[in-house]
């Protein structure tokens, strides 16, 4: 089976691709990275500002079910191309991950597919390889934790 | 077969995970790993025959039992990390697709 989100990640970089082909016309995609309902929509996140325009910014953060700051993130617009190009800025706040360059390119396919080549550039190859492992580790954390409740319950 | 492919297929899913955990500082029984789990019995079985499939886990005979324990060479292979990131855009640009596909512009 193809797979249609790539991940292009060399060892001893400290840039990545990412590639994915949609179902969709061009102009949809590109309104799923720039209307803020949307967006909080797929990226289960809430957009406390998002101004999709040159030299615009945006803040996004989640909570977690007790309601505590999860997380949150920020970053500034260099370029907004409507349905062409977006280059931002993204930085995760209080963590050691530093600012990441974020080039995406929507480019057509056909009048119902287009795709998106995301080109993210980190600060340095320490950094763009601790962004890659989190999900591994949040995953693990995950299956630890329910051991922990587990184990608790059997005391 | 893919064997990459399967392999972090295996590890996917939490309860695969748990389990690669727990056999990961001893080798267990099945009994005694599905002591460990909520889960039916049956349900833990298949989960230990895809991890051993993927030959993530080994299996050992001694005397009458059977005992698992991690192959430590192919969890060194998931450990490159790059499967559960590329997971995490896939999830995320499936549902923008979805999002997207039931999206009707305002008036």
């Amino acid at each position: 089976m193809e797979l249609k989100t790539k991940i292009d990640a060399k060892d001893g970089q400290q840039d990545l691709w990412i590639t994915r082909e949609f179902d969709l016309p061009l102009p949809l995609l590109f309104k799923a990275f720039t209307e803020p309902e949307i967006v909080e929509q797929w990226m289960g996140t809430k957009v406390i500002k998002l101004e999709s325009e040159k030299h615009g910014s945006y803040q996004i953060e989640t909570s977690d079910a007790k309601g505590n700051l999860a997380f949150r993130a920020n970053g500034v617009i260099h370029e907004l191309v409507p349905e062409q190009k977006i280059i931002r800025t993204f930085e995760m706040e209080n963590t050691p991950f530093g600012v990441q360059l974020e080039i995406y390119e929507f480019e057509h396919v056909t009048g119902d597919t287009c795709k998106l080549n995301m080109h993210v550039i980190y600060e340095s190859i320490t950094q763009r390889d601790q962004v890659l492992k989190l999900p591994f580790a949040q995953g693990i954390n995950m299956a630890h934790n329910r051991i922990q409740e587990i184990l608790t319950a059997l005391k | 077969m893919n064997l990459r492919r399967d392999v972090f297929q295996a590890i996917a899913d939490p309860t695969r995970r748990a389990i690669l955990l727990l056999v990961a500082t001893q080798s267990l029984t099945a009994g005694a790993i599905a002591s460990n789990f909520d889960t039916a019995r049956p349900t833990v079985s298949k989960h230990l025959q895809i991890l051993t499939e993927c030959e993530l886990l080994e299996q050992k005979q001694t005397g009458r039992e059977i005992y698992y324990h991690i192959n430590a060479k192919n969890m060194k292979e998931v450990a490159d990390f790059i499967e559960p990131f590329r997971k995490m855009w896939d999830d995320r640009f499936n549902k923008l697709e979805e999002v997207m596909k039931n999206y009707k512009p305002k008036q």
